[in-house]
């Protein structure tokens, strides 16, 4: 159906909500999702906003691609000002609400202003209004989507909400649909909070807002794109087997598996928390961790994980509501919880992503702050006292402990949702948060894969595994093999990647069929859905125009090349052990490389040429 | 031969392309709200189920329609709704065991599977075998093979 062509303008201050044409001239230039949205979004916000004041916008938006039988046609994403990093944000979700916001016919909504109490967005087709949420603040995001459904006495509407995260101005809260999938990173569910808005139920029965422009080649590229990802061997059987966290033991073998807050490369127990390990018989109930696989809307892979907690297991004793099946662990978690802290218990990190997703926060962040406070309690920065516990690295039941207490807003939990940066920043040791413009890193050591150091510090988002997933050539060899441990080649890797990314970000469909798809197999399936002739050249400028305009946008709300940095100790401290050992990252050799691969000056600003090729 | 959709919930991930494919093949429209064909997805036990009618011998639908507007298929098997004929009783949604005969409020009819008349579009669509088109003689072969798997055969001891 590609576009609708209209979206909703929700004015949260006034309480109105407003139905608008979509701008198709923009939507040539940009896409949809990731580029339209943020074109919205820079046009309409000052770079200088405060993410909390009112004046941020917050849009949630859906491609051109969503709501289609193109395999993983289902994803949605948040553009906002990050209330974690200040920088342009822009999350991306699955499950079933992207899908639905297009079957009742609109390609986006824009969110302005502070309701003067907490409401929800309710959405049935054309009809929109905004409804009391007093009875839902304070209520978790499992409670919130429960009680949304019977009270419109419609099991089939989807649900994306903030939990007690969100309204707390927990700094890195995410907003989390269909229970548990999340647009996760950056704080997008803070700046939601910020703005009295608990939640958005949506029900889409018109599926008619526009249509596919040439149905019959559509279906024939769908088919054949479908294919692609069954024959290959990490969409078709891979991820659908282990999911994500088929690279726990193949990134620890690689010396490249994150352990103890960046002091260590590999985890002695990665095995014990490994996607392999899901799917051992426990020696306590003799059941698997892992009760079934799950695709979102539309995806012909199936990666995520369904898993159920042991029982006996210390997080959950005498706590039934938790002994059902939940989403998870999916890789970065999995790392974020375990690794990071040295935790190598895979009962306790799923019961902590489980909170996560109940209270809607981000796991990665979460996980990465823990670490960062385990080490300042290491080195005697942090007491018992004030953590309100014992927090050495290792430690199950301290990670469980302020998860719960995270997710309550209570105790030390308040300081872990700043994040790690204003953590360390406040104890005096601002260089002990492992991240880049205040956002944490995910699992990837970038001293053992080199790209990825230079992929974290350039990318528009804070640092960030889905702007430019190098892992797929250093690691994988998709689509060419690269050396992990060079510098060389890296900075037009990382650009191609940005790039290319771009577009499949703003057309509807998963990062992971990149794993499989190149933008030859996206192209036919875009241009036989949607008019404007959509050719491999303009795709390529697209993505190239989406990524600039997202730095100008960065550089004038302050940001500057010294932001496109790591932390000292991946650019000092040398891998202890593993294929990387002795090496640390050559983010400074890579960057002055990289500005010049885009057309930047050496300060990191695109140069005039660079805007006036893009049409910037 | 007679064939028939085979359900192995087993096999189901959720994805509803099923969905898309029997709203596209019937309505023209990419709307799963228009679907014949229904995955429920019961959350805390991790089980997706595809369901959709299975064409009873003895339609009770079909018996207890007032003005004969569901009929047999004669190629397919498939109990058919005759939408020219329907009045939008909604008594065979009543009859039906198993709820897979619905009301459409926008038309005032009714809707249920009709085998796409004989190439089933969700079984074309499903990415992983969990809707398969099959002999009808056959139907629950896969199961009865499962168990037969579990049979024990292992040389006895000498007596």
């Amino acid at each position: 159906m590609a576009w609708t062509r209209k979206f909703l303008r929700v004015d949260l201050t006034n309480g109105t909500c407003k139905a608008e044409p979509l701008n198709m001239q923009w939507a040539q230039e940009y896409l949809g999702q990731r580029g339209l949205a943020t074109k919205y979004f820079v046009e309409e916000v000052d770079p200088k906003v405060d993410p909390l004041a009112p004046e941020n916008k917050l849009i949630m938006t859906t491609g051109p691609l969503t709501g289609t039988p193109v395999s993983t046609g289902g994803r949605y994403s948040v553009v906002t000002k990050g209330a974690l990093t200040g920088a342009i944000a822009c999350s991306n979700s699955g499950g079933y609400f992207g899908a639905e916001l297009k079957f009742a016919g609109w390609d986006m909504i824009i969110f302005e202003g502070k309701s003067p109490k907490p409401v929800y967005l309710s959405i049935e087709d054309d009809k929109a209004e905004l409804l009391d949420a007093s009875h839902l603040w304070g209520k978790t995001v499992f409670q919130t989507e429960e009680t949304i459904k019977k009270t419109h006495q419609d099991p089939q509407i989807r649900v994306s909400s903030i939990g007690r995260s969100g309204e707390n101005g927990v700094m890195f809260a995410c907003i989390v649909n269909d229970l548990h999938r999340a647009a996760g990173r950056s704080g997008v569910g803070t700046v939601m909070g910020s703005k009295n808005l608990k939640a958005v139920a949506v029900r889409g029965k018109n599926g008619s807002g526009g249509s596919v422009k040439d149905p019959k080649a559509f279906m024939a590229a769908t088919q054949a794109a479908k294919k692609v990802l069954a024959d290959n061997a990490v969409t078709g059987q891979g991820l659908p087997t282990y999911g994500t966290q088929v690279l726990m033991n193949v990134i620890n073998e690689m010396g490249a598996l994150p352990t103890r807050n960046h002091r260590d490369v590999q985890f002695e127990d990665a095995r014990k928390i490994s996607g392999e390990a899901m799917h051992e018989k426990r020696p306590t109930d003799g059941k698997t961790h892992l009760v079934t696989n799950a695709a979102c809307f539309g995806c012909t892979i199936a990666c995520g994980r369904i898993s159920r907690i042991d029982e006996t297991h210390f997080s959950v004793v005498n706590k039934p509501e938790y002994w059902g099946a939940s989403g998870g662990l999916e890789y970065e978690a999995a790392w974020a919880l375990g690794a990071a802290n040295g935790v190598g218990d895979l009962e306790a990190l799923q019961y902590v992503n489980v909170l996560c997703n109940e209270d809607g926060f981000d796991p990665i962040t979460f996980g990465a702050t823990v670490a960062a406070a385990m080490e300042l309690y290491d080195l005697g920065i942090l007491t018992k006292e004030q953590i309100g516990m014992e927090a050495p690295f290792g430690s199950a039941k301290a990670l469980v402990e302020l998860a719960q207490m995270t997710a309550q807003g209570i105790g030390f939990g308040k300081e872990l949702g700043l994040g790690s940066a204003r953590l360390c920043a406040k104890y005096g040791r601002p260089e002990l948060s492992m991240g880049v413009k205040k956002q944490e890193f995910p699992a990837y050591d970038s001293r053992g894969i080199q790209g990825m150091g230079l992929g974290y510090a350039t990318s528009n988002r804070g640092a960030c595994h889905l702007r430019a997933y190098t892992v797929a050539s250093e690691v994988l060899g998709i689509p060419v093999k690269t050396d992990p441990l060079v510098t060389e080649g890296k900075a037009d890797l990382v650009k191609a990647f940005q790039d290319a990314t771009s577009v499949f970000d703003s057309a509807g469909v998963c990062a992971f069929t990149t794993f499989a798809w190149s933008l030859a197999d996206l192209q036919p399936q875009l241009d036989a859905a949607c008019e404007g002739g959509w050719t491999m050249e303009k795709l390529a400028l697209l993505g190239e125009r989406i990524w600039n305009m997202e730095r100008l946008f960065n550089n004038a709300a302050g940001f500057t090349a010294k932001d496109d940095d790591l932390p000292p100790r991946l650019k000092t401290e040398p891998a202890k052990t593993g294929p990387a050992k002795g090496l640390v990252n050559g983010i400074d050799k890579m960057r002055p490389e990289y500005y010049t691969a885009r057309g930047w000056t050496p300060e990191g600003v695109p140069t005039k040429e660079t805007l006036a090729r893009l049409g910037l | 031969m007679q064939k028939s959709l085979h359900m192995d919930a087993n096999k189901c991930t959720g994805c509803l392309q099923c969905e898309m494919a029997c709203s596209y093949e019937n309505y023209g429209v990419f709307n799963i709200s228009k679907s014949r064909i229904k995955v429920f997805n019961f959350e805390h036990e991790g089980r997706k189920v595809p369901y959709t009618c299975t064409q009873c011998a003895e339609a009770w639908c079909m018996n207890a329609c007032p003005v004969d507007a569901i009929r047999i298929d004669a190629g397919t098997g498939a109990k058919v709704v005759h939408e020219d004929v329907c009045v939008g009783c909604k008594v065979c949604t009543i009859a039906c065991p198993f709820g897979t005969v619905n009301y459409v409020a926008d038309s005032g009819k009714v809707q249920k599977c009709d085998l796409c008349g004989g190439d089933p579009a969700c079984a074309s669509a499903c990415p992983t075998g969990a809707i398969t088109y099959v002999d009808a003689d056959w139907t629950g072969l896969d199961k009865m093979r499962q168990w037969a798997g579990k049979t024990d055969t292992q040389p006895r001891a000498a007596a």
